[in-house]
């Protein structure tokens, strides 16, 4: 078996008396997609900040390609190509596409002291940025505002901002929230795609997107992964289904 | 050519015509309005550095605009007294100098900047503003105690600094010198607001979470533009306290805070040219209702009030409309 890109290793996190993560191990391997599923309020927004560097865990260890970075910020991580989206569009609203999409580049080659240069002048930078952006389709809005974008839209920029890393992986926060199901079959064939270039941790509530894109599922259900298999094991599980899938399936 | 741009050039050739046209009808009372304007309205350039760009509104940088002041007094002083600064370890003597002393004015006022900013950046949002206010605050209570510049009543400067090739007594020289320091800020503005570092600043200020996501510091970011906010605002108190040939605790003051961040609001905050608008509009008001009424001031708060109700991209977001995005 493959070394996992992306391991938690018994993280453990606790709010005052509430255990929002109680000893999670789940790993990433190249090549896959591994959603984690749960009902609102599992802890996977937790896990997600402890695997992306915005909180610390109290106990147990997070490893990206072989390095232990528990106590590496989310900056830090993502310098090591660890690209992430987030469930609310954190995108620069006043900017344009384009912009947003330079930006990632300007963190992916580490040039933000650069004072004397365009940002968006051709050249490498712009590049990538337009190449990001035609990955996700948006080619024909780089001039756009953010804000004038439709949620959809937004949702695909989230991606291609994350693409602009050339990550080694990917944790993505509910892609498909809020999209319509023309939009949510688009996202879907998209990160079918993305799997190639780097393995994607997909945090979703879409059962249909996770049911056709995921190779194995971890279902989290009050800070616990009560259960990690391929789909049609998680399908049957009696204690999912119980706790999770109901007679959805 | 978008209308802003169009505006800009405009006032740009206004900042050339009006001072020359009072110098040439023998008006040096304009002249040195014109002055105290350009000087305020570097200030503010500084000032816009940091809160337009970077969203840090900042209710210290009097502390800046004072560093810059006692540099020039300090500096001045000496070489008017004729006693050394420092005879050990090593000799330092006074200058009158100016490009001396606008070196020591930006160094002094950014490495101020920097100290002030490392401990305020660890806040954000009202605890910022108290922070920065705080630290201004102490310094003026230094400078009202520091005996040997003239403590509270100040220190008089008898003979305005010198400048290479030019006599700076002579008002619409001194004019002339002021304004391009104010075009080269303005210019130095307008580079970074289009460099990798302003679209960094510029997003760090909007979503810093997205930031830290593609792999850089927001604070790192939010400190170099503050280091560089405060050091233009430094160099504008050096020369406003020549403009004056006095340097007083008031120069570091809340209210001058607060009137440097009242230029930038008025102009437009975070547009190129907004400082500038609001310095004209402010020295104008100061003149012209001064002389009518003490309370002045009171019209300049309906004004502003107006405008941050109804106009968000200030005077020059009333004329030129929403800024556009880079593309």
């Amino acid at each position: 078996m493959p070394e996992p890109i992306l391991s938690a290793r018994g993280i453990t996190k606790s709010f005052g008396a509430l255990k929002a993560s109680d000893d999670i191990t789940l790993d990433l391997r190249a090549g896959e997609i591994h959603a984690v599923i749960g009902p609102n309020g599992a802890g996977k927004s937790t896990l997600i900040a402890q695997l992306c560097g915005g909180l610390a865990p109290d106990a147990g260890t997070v490893q990206f390609l072989g390095h232990d970075v528990t106590r590496e910020g989310t900056a830090a991580r993502a310098r090591r190509g660890l690209a992430r989206t987030f469930q609310i569009s954190a995108l620069a609203m006043e900017h344009s596409v384009i912009q947003n999409a330079t930006l990632g580049c300007v963190g992916a080659t580490g040039t933000p002291w650069r004072i004397v240069s365009r940002a968006l002048r051709r050249g490498p930078l712009r590049d990538r940025a337009e190449q990001a952006l035609a990955r996700v389709g948006l080619q024909d809005h780089a001039a756009t505002r953010v804000a004038d974008l439709s949620h959809g839209q937004r949702r695909q920029l989230e991606v291609a901002v994350a693409l602009t890393l050339q990550p080694k992986a990917f944790v993505m926060d509910e892609p498909m929230a809020g999209l319509g199901a023309e939009g949510s079959a688009q996202m879907t064939r998209l990160l079918h795609d993305l799997r190639h270039e780097a393995p994607i941790l997909l945090v979703e509530h879409d059962m249909d997107a996770v049911f056709a894109l995921a190779d194995r599922i971890s279902v989290l259900v009050y800070g616990q992964v009560i259960a990690t298999g391929t789909v049609d094991e998680i399908r049957a599980h009696p204690e999912v289904r119980a706790a999770y899938l109901g007679d959805e399936t | 050519m978008s209308r802003e741009t169009i505006l800009n050039a405009l006032l740009v050739a206004g900042l050339v015509a009006l001072p020359l046209g009072a110098h040439l009808a023998g008006e040096p009372f304009t002249v040195t309005l014109a002055t105290r304007a350009v000087i305020l309205a570097l200030a503010a350039v500084g000032l816009n550095i940091a809160l337009g760009l970077g969203g840090l509104v900042s209710l210290g940088h009097a502390a800046f605009f004072g560093v810059g002041g006692y540099a020039m007094g300090i500096l001045a002083s000496h070489a008017q007294s004729y006693v050394p600064l420092m005879e050990a370890p090593f000799l330092i003597e006074g200058t009158k100098s100016m490009p001396v002393i606008w070196l020591v004015a930006v160094v002094a006022s950014a490495l101020a900047a920097l100290l002030i900013g490392m401990l305020s950046l660890r806040t954000s949002g009202v605890y910022f503003i108290m922070i920065t206010l705080a630290f201004g605050q102490m310094l003026y209570y230094f400078a009202i105690g520091w005996a040997p510049y003239g403590g509270e009543d100040g220190l008089p400067i008898y003979v305005r600094n010198g400048f290479p090739g030019l006599n700076t007594l002579v008002p619409i020289q001194f004019y002339a010198l002021c304004l391009v320091v104010l075009l080269l800020a303005l210019a130095l503005h307008a580079v970074i607001a289009r460099s990798p570092f302003g679209l960094a600043l510029d997003a760090a200020r909007q979503v810093p979470e997205r930031v830290r996501a593609v792999g850089l510091n927001p604070t790192r970011l939010k400190l170099a533009a503050f280091t560089l906010s405060g050091a233009i605002t430094g160099l504008s108190g050096a020369l406003f306290a020549d403009l004056n040939r006095f340097v007083s605790p008031t120069m570091l003051s809340w209210q001058m805070s607060g009137e440097i961040m009242v230029l930038v609001i008025l102009g437009g905050t975070g547009r190129l040219f907004g400082p500038v608008v609001g310095a004209a509009v402010f020295v104008a008001l100061d003149h012209h209702l001064g002389g009518l009424t003490e309370f002045w001031q009171v019209w300049l708060g309906v004004i502003l009030l107006a405008v941050v109700l109804f106009a968000r991209g200030g005077l020059i977001g009333l004329i030129a409309g929403e800024r556009r995005t880079d593309a």
